[in-house]
């Protein structure tokens, strides 16, 4: 944070920063004495990818800021010579993975990286949006009614789908956080299939969750399970 | 400019914060300031989402010189904070923005919003209570039937002034993005809610429908490089509105002309400076904030440094260009560090649109006559805030060497910044934010 009477070591590079941008943009004017322009321009590069991890680790990032970051960022990308490999990223301890895509990219996949990063934000709001408003007086902040919709909200990390059922109930379920329905019958299907009864205050223990919905749920996976292999005892 | 060197301040503090200003919670930062179309209220919303309304007082020939002071009014709680339980997400409970209705009877109507949810409330006051009741007795319990033995009429009776705070509508779940902006049309029927990246068209009536008539979300979501930033209807005529992007860019849009209105009628842009491009154009050049003119000739946006104003006949570039505080151009990359070039001002017109106001650092604010094209900065502090005091100009020192009563852009302090202000419809009042304090600052009488 700037605050009074501090002079911030930063300002040097800040200079060399916008004279870089001038240079790389107008290659017409004399060739700049300081630091390589690739030095400034990676650090801001650094800071803009920081920036992004950050943003992306909001359980909702704000939209705007993400894009802009994201678009400062091709900016720089496309001012740095083609052949430099990206600066080492101290390592943010978060989603490991995005930050070794990051990490590892070239220039071309760069795009790619953040493209993906852009699509599972498109998961996080996309796929639970009702297209309309249905009941107006539903539990907060929870779409009311619909059945694929809702349910695909769930599967946040998973890969773009456009039908959800395309990869098979297996896939479907298999994200779900299910401590939150405190319903035995949810227990992986080796674990094998519970007597209903445990399954009524489960059933309670969860109001948010449309008692429709539920059952057409139970049915699929009762129905999957079936297929394949005998029922369990109590069933 | 004659009214700028002599504005009072009358300093307000919403209610329940601890006298001193550096003590108070994040749930007291003011997040949004807006009069009522005749200025006698003043709403403000806060993080927290608290609504406090100001009533100004009724002018006695007693008290001259306490003309027109503001006094709360009613203070409510309009929005809780929220969970969304599908997508593990909490939603903020800060008001983003608060729109009146005009009064059409006794009871005033206003919309605030947050996130993702609009409301509609109802603020009304009671001044009398029926009494004498048949069926309950004074305390409200109901009587034995066996005991009712006569039949009266209730009689109203006065009581103490009570002002109650009703929610009328709820307008929820249209959003998947954060709304940024809401507008009522001039046609009083329907209003306009928009979030990053769709507009939805409502009529107050109606809950649990809204019409989409923007919507700039693209197939793949890769593709994103632009959002909405802000939206605003024309003051008079119903059918127009216009948008504001990330990208400095502003659309009119005709709803006469489709029901989803993605293609602009009038697309307003100024072509980039290329001796001012840097890494962060595309940051400064965000519009923060868009606001038709009260003639409805003229659009007045906000960018990080700069406030212009556009006429409406010309798309290419603005008519006028006014600098907010262009010694921060030099300090564009520690602003970007410290995640302040993402701030976002909003600016006001006066009653006669002939000045412009708007917020910057230090709690400094500042406003443009476009007659004269004089400018001034002034302050939104305690130390030179006592009543009746005449607001100094301040002055901020770019370079060379420092004025006494000047102060050096490194002396600046940009955890106070003036975000929201509100210019009263007809008089000099203006209402500046300045993190969780309000000032009222107004013309000196003669």
């Amino acid at each position: 944070m700037l605050s009074k009477g501090l002079k911030r070591k930063r300002e040097e590079e800040e200079k060399e920063a916008l004279e870089v941008d001038a240079w790389w943009l107008d290659p017409g004017l004399p060739a700049v004495t300081q630091a390589p322009p690739t030095l400034a321009s990676s650090s801001l590069f650094d800071l803009s990818v920081l920036k992004l991890h950050h943003s992306l680790r909001q359980s909702e990032p704000d939209l705007r800021h993400l894009v802009l970051v994201v678009n400062t960022l091709r900016r720089i990308q496309a001012s740095m010579a083609p052949a430099v490999t990206l600066p080492p990223v101290p390592s943010p301890p978060i989603v490991p993975n995005v930050a070794d895509n990051l990490l590892a990219s070239s220039d071309a996949t760069l795009s790619a990286s953040m493209a993906s990063l852009l699509e599972d934000l498109s998961h996080i709001e996309g796929l639970s949006q009702a297209p309309q408003p249905l009941a107006d007086e539903g539990p907060p902040g929870r779409p009311v009614g619909g059945t694929s919709p809702n349910l695909g909200a769930l599967d946040l990390l998973g890969p773009a789908t456009g039908c959800l059922l395309d990869d098979g109930l297996e896939g479907l379920f298999e994200d779900i956080d299910t401590s939150m329905y405190d319903s035995e019958l949810w227990v992986p299907a080796s674990e094998g299939l519970k007597p209903a009864p445990e399954d009524g205050p489960g059933k309670e223990g969860a109001p948010e969750l449309d008692e429709a919905e539920l059952d057409y749920l139970m049915d699929m996976l009762v129905g999957t399970q079936a297929l394949e292999r005998p029922p369990g005892p109590g069933r | 400019m004659k009214c700028f060197s002599r504005y009072l301040p009358y300093i307000f503090r919403p209610p329940n914060t601890i006298l001193s200003s550096s003590c108070y919670t994040e749930a007291d930062i003011i997040s949004t300031v807006e009069f009522n179309h005749t200025g006698e209220l003043l709403a403000t919303g806060d993080k927290g989402g608290r609504v406090v309304i100001f009533q100004r007082e009724q002018e006695s020939k007693n008290q001259v010189h306490r003309r027109g002071e503001y006094n709360v009014y009613s203070t409510f709680q309009s929005h809780e904070p929220e969970f969304d339980y599908l997508k593990s997400l909490e939603i903020e409970e800060k008001i983003n923005k608060i729109r009146w209705l005009p009064q059409q009877n006794a009871a005033y109507f206003l919309l605030s919003t947050n996130d993702k949810t609009v409301k509609l409330w109802k603020v009304s006051e009671r001044d009398k209570r029926p009494e004498g009741y048949n069926l309950k007795d004074e305390e409200g319990r109901l009587r034995d039937p066996a005991t009712i033995t006569t039949l009266r009429v209730p009689v109203l009776r006065p009581m103490d002034l009570m002002v109650e705070a009703t929610p009328r509508r709820v307008f929820a779940n249209a959003h998947t993005y954060h709304i940024n902006s809401i507008s009522v049309n001039s046609d009083y029927e329907t209003y306009m809610s928009a979030d990053d990246l769709r507009i939805n068209l409502w009529n107050f009536e109606i809950t649990n429908q809204s019409f989409n008539i923007v919507d700039i979300k693209p197939a793949n979501m890769e593709e994103l490089t632009e959002v909405i930033t802000a939206a605003e209807f024309h003051p008079h005529h119903c059918n127009t509105f216009v948008y504001s992007s990330s990208k400095g860019t502003i659309r009119l849009c005709d709803m006469r002309a489709s029901a989803l209105c993605d293609r602009h009628t009038k697309f307003f842009e100024e072509p980039e400076d290329p001796s001012n491009r840097s890494f962060f154009s595309e940051i400064i050049s965000s519009i923060s904030d868009v606001k038709f003119s009260h003639s409805g000739r003229y659009i007045m946006t906000r960018d990080y440094l700069t406030v212009k104003v556009w006429d409406l006949n010309m798309e290419n570039r603005p008519i006028e260009t006014y600098q907010v505080h262009d010694y921060l151009r030099s300090k564009l990359c520690s602003l970007y560090e410290n995640d302040c070039i993402f701030d976002k001002f909003e600016c006001v017109w006066n009653g006669s649109d002939s000045v412009i106001m708007t917020g910057s650092y230090n709690n400094f604010f500042r406003m443009f006559d476009r007659n004269t094209k004089r400018d001034v900065t002034l302050e939104a502090s305690r130390e030179n805030s006592k009543p009746r005091a005449i607001l100094k100009p301040r002055k901020v020192c770019v370079g060379g060497k420092r004025r006494k009563d000047e102060i050096s852009v490194d002396s600046l302090d940009f955890s106070k910044k003036i975000l929201h202000t509100a210019w009263h419809p007809s008089e000099n009042i203006i209402a500046v934010a300045a993190t969780n304090n309000l000032y009222i600052f107004q013309d000196k009488v003669n």
